[in-house]
């Protein structure tokens, strides 16, 4: 098994300019291990990181995002895998953490955590491609291959909490982590290949 | 004589005014031969079907912050089951998700607030109580009021919400 704080590392190393829409425990612990402007983690209510970044997705088509989801949130917003898969969006990378509780709420179990397997869940959904990682040099090695594919590519992390995270919620929820984010993008906005109707009224 | 809604061509026109140039949606029986439809088949605005209506909201304020209007058009149920993620991705956030809102057998004649339907009677109570902007479009002559109003929730960088009075037609 994986330690996430180890696991969120090898990612950082291998993100470049990445988009990162991050939730709850995922999320404070991205914010320690690449702490960056493009990180979003204004995802609104549990289970809606990965739909946040198919907005980015269809917004910024050229440009990789990430998703770290939790498993808990992705019970909570499971149609997104549908969703997600019939869209297709090749910039889109979707993990989630299964550490098979809710962490941030008391680390009660979910829901058939021991069956559960989101891997097979992405890959009915119609994911193109699918991994399933609970040892960290075998995620190491495979992370280069697995960033360059064309997305959706979804990766189920099986994992153990890293060291205690400082869960700062006003600070991901708060305007200026939004105003920071919007700022950041707007080079990538400039640079994108106009596609579809931009809002300019 | 008979009261008649809007023309989904209308709606659509709007849209386009707007500068709307993606919708995600769940089909809703009120708007779905007039205006969803008509929408899967245009060939300017692209349709992202979402399994959850609550997907719909995320995905438009996704959408926000790359400068793509967005608008999510679903049944008033869709919006009753998405408002914890309204409050916090478009009230809390100050994002400008755009919501088209079939109040799905509403009576013609009636204002939503005395609608002997429960479900319908209360979603103006809510979105009062929540902050968000909202405008009624039961014919085809209210239809003038939806590409200001999202022109509006831009400006402002907030979340407004189109009530859909009667059945749309083609």
């Amino acid at each position: 098994m994986m330690r996430r704080d180890d696991c969120f590392k090898a990612l950082a190393a291998q993100r470049g300019d990445a988009i990162v829409v991050a939730a709850y425990s995922s999320a404070f612990e991205w914010l320690r291990a690449s702490p960056s402007p493009l990180n979003y983690y204004s995802i609104g209510a549990m289970g809606q990181a990965s739909s946040h970044a198919l907005g980015l997705a269809l917004g910024l088509p050229d440009h990789k995002i990430i998703v770290l989801d939790g498993d808990g949130s992705l019970l909570m917003n499971m149609g997104t895998l549908v969703t997600t898969a019939n869209i297709a969006p090749k910039n889109l990378v979707h993990f989630v953490s299964d550490n098979g509780c809710y962490e941030a709420n008391g680390s009660h179990p979910t829901p058939g955590k021991d069956r559960v397997s989101f891997a097979a869940f992405a890959r009915a959904a119609g994911y193109p491609h699918v991994f399933e990682f609970d040892d960290l040099a075998t995620w190491t090695d495979a992370l280069p291959r697995l960033m360059a594919l064309p997305g959706p590519v979804f990766g189920a992390l099986k994992l153990v909490p890293g060291a205690p995270l400082d869960m700062d919620y006003d600070f991901i929820h708060g305007p200026d982590v939004r105003r920071r984010f919007k700022e950041a993008i707007q080079p990538l906005l400039a640079k994108r290949k106009t596609r579809e109707p931009v809002a300019t009224r | 004589m008979e009261l008649q809604g809007p023309r989904g061509t209308e709606i659509i026109a709007a849209f386009k005014e707007a500068g709307v140039g993606i919708i995600a949606s769940l089909p809703d029986i009120w708007t779905s031969q007039g205006l969803l439809w008509p929408l899967a088949r245009d060939k300017e605005i692209r349709l992202i079907r979402v399994c959850k209506e609550d997907e719909g909201v995320s995905i438009c304020a996704g959408l926000s912050f790359c400068d793509r209007r967005a608008a999510l058009v679903m049944q008033y149920t869709g919006l009753l089951d998405s408002i914890n993620n309204i409050r916090a991705s478009a009230v809390d956030y100050k994002l400008p998700v755009c919501m088209v809102v079939g109040l799905l057998q509403k009576e013609p004649d009636k204002k939503p607030t005395e609608s002997k339907r429960y479900g319908i009677r209360i979603v103006e109570p809510i979105l009062d109580a929540m902050g968000i902007d909202h405008i009624l479009i039961e014919g085809s002559e209210d239809v003038a009021l939806l590409a200001p109003a999202i022109d509006k929730a831009y400006a402002n960088s907030r979340p407004m919400a189109a009530l859909i009075g009667r059945e749309v037609r083609e």
